[in-house]
Order: structure tokens, then sequence, then C-alpha cells
């Protein structure tokens, strides 16, 4: 694992968008096989070990699995935006959802393929409080979640172990950061919304897995636990 | 786990991390492993490994942080200088359309608040301001007199200083709370960047995944624009 860790230390950055993120891909698949080299279903049979809730594990696989459940929960979201349009939605806006909804599978993929056996069951969305017709319902959530999977990844960052980690979650983080300004330009075009919480430092705002989960709780059905998580 | 058992345990792995990392540098560790320990206490919420090894190989500090730790918040500082000015150089010329000065004018006072946040973090080893031209050696004469220009500029400078901390962030690895400003100032860089480039009618993103730059990818990019 070491080695796979320095790799990425040394490499990261010098080839092309794909090769990088196939590379990434590659070398989390091949550090989730380190780890699964114990008992097969294992870690599946402990998820739901806490009293039904799914519990993300910890160290590296516990932030990993964090960042899983929470792509997830944006993949599913965005899917159902996808396939049923809320009145009025412009071509501009359709052509946002539809990159967001494609961006957020790819990431849900990248996650499930680089924790292998480790990863979390599916989880199941709770969206009844969303009114999918209402552009401003949709709006609203999607700018809250993607404000919410910003904070997160920055919250988060800091537990990450494994450097080839940290670069696949810094990968994906900017792209949430994207989605969220122009989500925010979508509500309220060219103020300073796009920007989000920034404090009088000029940082983005970084939340712990603690608030991440309470914020996200309403919107999943299936409990989850975070006890090995700082 | 103990502090020194965790220092412990990773000098005695040191070896074989550093054969991946440079091969130099590990031919000298050996004489090198008190360094190593006491540069690990010393060290606390940044004791581990990639930025231990920094600290081992530089032993060079600056408000107790490792030269490698150094190198890289004056890289970033150094881009801050150049997207600050820019944009309060832009601000004060008044070619910027009124619809899009409150975009503009909030990110220009996000990158002044990131030079002084890394420059609270350096303290004295802090770079000094270079010196910038921004018509990038006549490539953009007219970059404060016409949005077009400013904005494909700004666009570049946007997506570069994204690049470039995503590139070095893995290198801050286990650095905690430096880790931390660092990963909360990339994510505001690829808010502007998004913004930037829906305002020039561009895509907002070129994928589900961005990519790094390396640190000679940005200097090379940033490079025209720096006098001196």
């Amino acid at each position: 694992m070491e080695q796979i860790t320095t790799q990425s230390l040394n490499s990261s950055g010098d080839h092309s968008s794909r090769r990088s993120v196939l590379k990434w891909a590659a070398m989390a698949a091949a550090s989730a096989a380190v780890f699964g080299v114990d008992v097969p279903g294992l870690r599946l049979t402990e998820a739901f070990a806490q009293g039904g809730a799914v519990d993300l594990g910890g160290g590296d696989v516990g932030v990993l699995n964090y960042a899983y459940a929470l792509e997830q929960l944006e993949a599913a979201f965005y899917t159902q935006v996808v396939a049923t349009p809320y009145q009025g939605m412009s071509g501009y806006e359709r052509s946002v959802l539809h990159d967001i909804r494609d961006h957020e599978v790819a990431h849900r993929a990248f996650f499930a393929k680089a924790l292998g056996r480790r990863r979390i069951p599916n989880l199941k969305p709770n969206f009844s409080a969303i009114n999918f017709a209402s552009r401003q319902s949709v709006l609203s959530t999607a700018s809250t979640f993607e404000d919410l999977g910003v904070a997160a990844y920055n919250g988060g960052g800091a537990a990450i172990r494994n450097p080839a980690y940290l670069a696949a979650a810094g990968s994906i983080v900017s792209v949430e950061a994207r989605h969220a300004a122009i989500l925010r330009d979508l509500i309220d075009p060219l103020s300073s919304s796009f920007a989000g919480d920034v404090d009088f430092s000029g940082l983005d705002v970084a939340k712990p897995p603690s608030q991440v989960l309470a914020a996200a709780a309403p919107f999943v059905a299936t409990p989850i636990s975070a006890t090995q998580l700082p | 786990m103990t502090q020194s058992s965790m220092t412990n345990e990773i000098a005695a792995a040191a070896p074989t991390i550093l054969d991946g990392i440079d091969p130099d540098l590990a031919t000298h560790l050996g004489s090198k492993r008190e360094i190593f320990r006491n540069v690990a206490t010393k060290l606390g919420v940044l004791a581990t490994t990639p930025v231990i090894l920094a600290a081992a190989s530089s032993e060079a500090f600056a408000q107790g942080l490792p030269r490698q730790v150094t190198d890289i918040l004056n890289f970033a500082l150094t881009l801050e200088y150049l997207e600050d000015e820019f944009y309060r150089t832009a601000l004060s010329s008044n070619f910027i359309p009124e619809r899009y000065y409150e975009v503009f004018n909030t990110i220009s006072r996000h990158e002044s608040e990131h030079v002084s946040t890394l420059k609270g973090a350096l303290g004295g080893a802090a770079v000094a301001k270079p010196r910038f031209d921004f018509t990038a050696r006549g490539k953009y004469p007219d970059i404060f007199r016409n949005f077009r220009t400013f904005a494909l500029v700004s666009q570049t400078l946007e997506e570069t200083g994204v690049a470039a901390y995503k590139g070095q962030a893995p290198k801050l690895t286990g650095g905690g709370q430096l880790l931390t400003t660092a990963l909360r100032i990339h994510s505001v860089e690829a808010r502007h960047a998004a913004e930037v480039r829906r305002i020039r009618g561009a895509r907002p993103w070129t994928g589900a995944f961005d990519k790094p730059m390396s640190k000679a990818q940005v200097l090379a990019a940033a490079s025209p624009f720096i006098a001196g």
C-alpha cells in the first residue's frame, strides 16, 4: 500500500485527465484489493451491526464510504430530476442538470469500484420533502446538496491517510464546487451568491462528518452511523 | 497510539516509502534517523508520513513548518498575489460591464483574503510579491480595456489556481489544519472558475473529474505574467 501511495504522489498531474482518473481509479481499486484480504463479506456484515444502521467504517475506508454515501444521494437525486423535469426547465438548465447527473453517477461508480467489497450497501433515498415539479424546490435542494458535498470533502480531507485518495477526492470536490456555483447562479444570477458562504479569510465551508450526515439524514431512509470517523 | 510509537513506526517504514519518492533521499536517510525522529516529535499534528519526509529532507523551518510545506505555501501565495493584483487592477480600470461587476468584485475580495491568509500562515517565510505583466509580454495588449480579453485571462488564472492547489494537496496529506485551509481555498477557486466560464458562455466544467497540474505545469502557465 505504501508503494501505491508514493507512486501516485510522484506521478499525479503528469498525464491527461482521462488517464489520470483511470490511474487513480485503478490505484484505488488496487488499494481496496489490498484492504480486502480479510474474510470476504466480513465488512458488509459489520456494516449492519449497528442496530440496522449502515456503519461507514473507519480509516480511509470509512472516509471513502462517507463520500460514497453522499455521491449515492446526489446521483439518485439528479437521476430523478432528469427523469421528471420541473415545469419550465430552460434548455440551459436542462443541460446543466444533465451534466451534473452524469458527474454524480460517475463519482458514485468511482467510489463503488475503489471500495470494492468494503463498500457500504446501496442506500435508500427519501425525497418525500422535495417537489420535483417545482423549479424552486429542485434548485434549492440541488444547491444545498452541492454546498454540503463541498463542505464534506473540505472537512473530510484531513482524515485521509493515503495521498492517492486525497488526490481523487480533490479531483471530485472542485467539480462539486463548480456545480454549487452554477446552481446558486441559476437561483440568483450574477450576484455574489455563486461563491457560497466564504468566510472573511476567503475560505469555503468545511464540515465534519457528524454535521454533514445530520444535514443529509432527512433525505436518506437508510440510517447511517459514522462511529469510527472523526 | 502514543506519539513516540507512531514516530518509530513512521521511521521504520520510511526507507520503503522513500524508494518511491526520491532515490537520493532514500540513500541518505539511514544517517538521518535521529533528525527524522526529532522532526516528527516537533511537528505534532503535521506528524504524518509525506510531511515528515519533507521535513527530514530539508531540515529548514519557518514558524515550525518544514521547508517543503513553506515551499508549497509560497507557491500558492505567488499565484494569489497574481490573481489579487489582476482583479484589483481590472476593477479600477473602468471597463468591466456593470452586470458583471459584483461577480468580479467578489472574486477580487477572495483573492485579497487568500493573500492575507497565506501570508499569515507563512509569517516571516512569506515570499515578496513579484512584479507582474498582465499583457503576458504583449500577448494581451488590451487586457484592462477589453472585457473579452480580461475574462479569458481570468478563466485561465482561475483554472490554473484550481489545478495548482489540487496538484499540491496530496503532498499535504495528514497536514491537519494546513491541508484543510488549502482545500477550502481550492474549492473557492473552483467556484470562481465555474462562474467566469459561465459569464464567458462556456461550459462551467470539463467533466466529472478535474485534473491537477504539477508545479512545473503551473509555473509554465503563470510565468508569462511574471515580470520578475
